[in-house]
């Protein structure tokens, strides 16, 4: 049970430092590596509370996906860092303040005898048959199915909202109205039948 | 053995540096994005605590909701940034006063 603690401290350890960077490096796309850095580790803290659907789902969504999302924001826009970075000091003294004050709260709460091993001890190591995607999919699938199915109307009105913002009409470039062009009339706007008399045929000269 | 106590203590840790990350940062959104993305970390990491040793799924499943949500919230909160950033050619949190709030 020694390599288990082990393991929960590097971790956790590793995730409280790269927290800390994310918040005082200069640069931003730094912060975006080191955030990347927390969730991974935090993934491995969640496989290590057998949580391994939700872990491996932590590394492939998020880290995968949002981040990435992150780092292309980050890239594409062309940041004053300096202008951004006014301040820092002058508000190191009170955020510094508040959040001890707050961590110290939050340690007397929760690092205090009701939640340690003798109010909540830890449950036996899972059964190495158990499968946790499994678990998680009869829950999900069965009595929060329709919350599943809220949340993907969500995603969906996320991709919705997100495309409709960043789209923009530039003047030069062409496009097709597809309300005009399905309110074309065969007759008028598109063909246009001539009337005219018929030509005699007449064979050229020189094939 | 681990207590639920390191978790809680650590998830607490995790969230107060994200508030701090809030006040030093307090101009720049992409910033005060992740530092949410941080807060929301934190929140799960309880989530899943309470989920293992009171033996329940139901927290995980709540951490599943918790995902998306933020994932659309990340999604749509950048999107507002670019448009900002096109707008406005800066995301300075004090130079966004345009609704004299």
């Amino acid at each position: 049970m020694g390599f288990e603690k082990f393991l929960f401290y590097v971790f956790a350890l590793i995730t409280l430092w790269a927290s800390g960077m994310v918040i005082t490096r200069r640069n931003p796309v730094h912060s975006v590596l080191f955030l990347v850095l927390a969730f991974v580790t935090s993934a491995a803290l969640w496989i290590l509370l057998e949580a391994e659907f939700l872990g491996i789902v932590l590394i492939l969504v998020y880290v995968g996906a949002v981040m990435v999302l992150f780092l292309f924001v980050v890239m594409m826009l062309d940041i004053d860092l300096a202008a951004l970075r006014a301040g820092f000091i002058r508000y190191l003294p009170l955020g510094a303040i508040v959040t001890l004050v707050m961590a110290i709260e939050m340690f007397l709460v929760v690092g205090s005898e009701t939640f340690n091993l003798s109010a909540f001890p830890a449950p036996d190591a899972a059964d190495s048959s158990l499968n946790n995607t499994r678990e998680l999919g009869l829950l999900l699938y069965t009595i929060y199915l329709y919350p599943v199915e809220i949340a993907a109307v969500i995603l969906l009105v996320a991709i919705v909202a997100a495309i409709r913002l960043t789209l923009r009409r530039r003047p030069e470039n062409k496009y097709i109205d597809p309300a005009r062009q399905v309110l074309v009339r065969k007759g008028i706007d598109r063909i246009r039948i001539v009337k005219m008399a018929s030509e005699p045929f007449e064979k050229e000269e020189s094939a | 053995m681990i207590a639920l106590s390191d978790y809680l203590v650590f998830s607490g840790l995790l969230f107060s540096i994200a508030v701090a990350g809030i006040f030093l940062n307090r101009k720049n959104v992409i910033l005060l994005l992740m530092c949410i993305e941080l807060m929301l970390l934190a929140v799960n990491v309880n989530f899943i605590a309470f989920s293992h040793f009171l033996d329940d799924m139901v927290g995980q499943v709540f951490v599943f909701f918790i995902l998306t949500v933020a994932a659309a919230e990340a999604a749509i909160g950048l999107a507002i940034l670019v448009v900002l950033f096109r707008n406005r050619r800066t995301i300075n949190v004090e130079d966004l006063d345009a609704l004299k709030g």
